[in-house]
């Protein structure tokens, strides 16, 4: 069995790793991206939805209820439809770029997971 | 109300107790997150994404984690998808070609010591050897002093056994306890 570890090192690691605070702003940031992909993912399930029938589309009832996170409201909620598409080219501007292409997996992504979801309780 | 309408105000009253139980994780557990992304990346630029991307991730796979957690903390997985997005991170620097001089952005700091050790050299030395100690050894480290994970905690988020949990803990603090002390610190 292990021994005990060096009270010493123990003591330094323990000043030098402290918890680290997120910038202020931060929190707020991550939940609007939370909420600008799964509303982006909400856009496109609209589209998808008007391929269903009309009982199916009472079934459904708001396809954003499906992928809003309770972060969208924690934010105050964030702009819609083709805001968001802005938004997340704006984000994908500059020495961000990797990040667009993310996020719009993500969209796919969760989008594909609703549709899974609907067809299953629709089944 | 119908079958139907019943199911659905039922899935609805379930996806709002799935949406407030996301939300109480982000915020019990958003610092832990960022501090792990920090210490693995190296500057808050690259940890707020890795947070960021790391939440993503979870909020995906929220449903399913927390049914197979049989009910124990999510912590460990939540730390486990920052641990796999950081090790990313870092295989994606290391693959990407070195750009013109033009589009270079400065070069980060390995960690910003000097801020978190306010001048005190042994606590910069610590923070130096443990960035050249073996990743899961150093990740093991993080996890245990930064965020305060017990051994179970560890265990699940590395993948590992606890009895391999405990021995690698031991070792890392053993590694580090010997090069410091070769090196004087």
């Amino acid at each position: 069995m292990a021994a005990e570890p060096s009270r010493d090192v123990e003591t330094l690691l323990r000043s030098a790793l402290r918890p680290i605070e997120p910038p202020e702003n931060f929190a707020g940031r991550v939940e609007e991206t939370l909420s600008a992909v799964t509303e982006a993912a909400a856009e496109e399930l609209s589209a998808w939805a008007e391929e269903l029938s009309e009982s199916e589309l009472r079934s459904l009832r708001d396809p954003r209820n499906w992928v809003r996170p309770a972060a969208a409201i924690a934010a105050g909620g964030v702009a819609a439809g083709g805001l968001v598409l802005v938004e997340l080219r704006r984000r994908g501007g500059g020495k961000r770029s990797n990040r667009l292409s993310g996020l719009a997996d993500q969209v796919s992504e969760i989008a594909d997971q609703v549709r899974d979801q609907v067809r299953n309780r629709l089944d | 109300m119908s079958d139907s309408e019943k199911g659905s105000a039922t899935a609805e009253e379930s996806k709002a107790e799935l949406d407030r139980a996301f939300e109480s994780l982000y915020r019990d557990h958003l610092r832990d997150v960022y501090s792990y992304s920090y210490y693995r990346v190296g500057n808050h630029h690259d940890a707020e994404d890795v947070t960021e991307q790391a939440f993503l991730q979870a909020y995906r796979h929220f449903e399913r984690a927390r049914r197979e957690s049989n009910g124990r903390p999510l912590r460990p997985w939540l730390i486990r998808i920052a641990h796999n997005l950081a090790s990313n991170y870092h295989r994606d620097r290391a693959r990407r070609p070195q750009r013109v001089l033009e589009e270079s952005e400065p070069i980060a700091a390995p960690h910003p010591t000097e801020r978190i050790v306010e001048g005190r050299e042994e606590l910069k030395s610590v923070m130096e050897h443990l960035q050249h100690l073996p990743d899961d050894r150093r990740d093991a480290l993080i996890m245990r002093f930064a965020l305060g994970m017990d051994n179970r905690e560890i265990a699940r988020a590395l993948g590992r056994s606890d009895g391999a949990t405990k021995v690698l803990i031991h070792r890392a603090i053993k590694q580090l306890e010997e090069e410091m002390s070769a090196d004087g610190s």
